[in-house]
């Protein structure tokens, strides 16, 4: 059993940073609802702090890791006579039966993503630092909320993008580390 | 974690919501001027392995984290209508999320 390098950063890209960026901003979202219903003025738990602080942290990793070192495997140009496996972006605008895969799912989830760790930054700071105006006032709690949610629905949209446009046309490529038993099936690619 | 707990001025809290609005819709206008627009485009490449995105990306932080350090300084000690401030920074959101919706993009561009 192996796996490329690119198929392990691609992993942890999508399943670790993403996936627990997912999980808990979902999470957030339920803390939220439930903290509505305590309008006492009371200092955030430390352990609230640090998930906020993390949640924020990995969606930050997910798009810093998915533009600064996914993006740039995606998106390279295929020399001439190329195998395009190694070459998503032209493996699936090679073909109008799976162009729309970059030219709609791509466009869209590149630029989407980044407004989850915008929008899960200024949720944690406000949660962490100014929780008393929080507790205090209705249209703070619905606001932060919101826009929880408004980082909710943009990262679920570009990791079930990823996760589709991965299926269709995987980045592999790289080194290619032997996870257990077998023997390596070829060199790096 | 465990600051003050009294209520202060909601200034603070206003400037980081608006500026979060403000940074969203900046993302979406700049992803979709930088694909109508080559010469913006190849200013934008701040990266070349990762293309404009790079300098759209880049850009929009830059403006939202800008946004936020003005409106913060402006509003640290002030009682803002919250209410208005929050409409605004939904009203950008949305615009934001709009923007980066490739048939709206499409549709802006004539295309």
């Amino acid at each position: 059993m192996e796996i490329t390098l690119r198929e392990l950063v691609t992993a942890v890209h999508g399943m670790l940073f993403g996936g627990f960026f997912l999980m808990a901003a979902f999470g957030a979202m339920v803390l939220l609802l439930d903290a509505r219903r305590d309008a006492s003025a009371e200092p955030v738990p430390r352990w609230q702090g640090v998930y906020l602080v993390a949640m924020a942290a990995t969606g930050w990793a997910a798009v810093l890791s998915g533009a600064y070192v996914i993006y740039p495997w995606y998106r390279a140009v295929a020399p001439a006579g190329a195998d395009l496996a190694l070459y998503p972006k032209f493996l699936l605008t090679a073909h109008p039966a799976t162009a729309g895969w970059h030219t709609f799912g791509m466009e869209w989830k590149e630029h989407v993503a980044w407004i989850a760790p915008m929008a899960a930054t200024m949720v944690a700071w406000i949660m962490t630092r100014h929780r008393a105006a929080w507790n205090a006032h209705r249209q703070v709690r619905t606001t932060v909320l919101g826009f929880a949610a408004a980082a909710f629905l943009a990262a679920a949209v570009a990791g079930g993008w990823g996760a589709m446009i991965n299926k269709k046309a995987p980045v592999q490529g790289g080194p290619i580390y032997q996870l257990m038993g077998g023997q390596p099936m070829g060199g790096a690619k | 974690m465990s600051g003050p707990v009294t209520p202060a001025a909601n200034g603070p809290i206003a400037a980081a919501v608006l500026s979060c609005g403000f940074g969203c819709f900046a993302l979406g206008a700049l992803a979709v001027a930088a694909d109508g627009s080559r010469p913006l485009a190849a200013g934008l490449n701040f990266y070349r392995p990762s293309g404009p995105l790079s300098g759209v990306t880049a850009a929009a932080i830059g403006l939202w984290l800008m946004a936020w350090a003005v409106l913060a300084v402006r509003w640290r000690n002030k009682e803002v209508a919250f209410g208005k401030v929050s409409a605004a920074a939904f009203t950008l959101l949305a615009l934001g999320l709009l923007l980066t919706f490739p048939p709206f993009g499409d549709l802006l561009l004539g295309r």
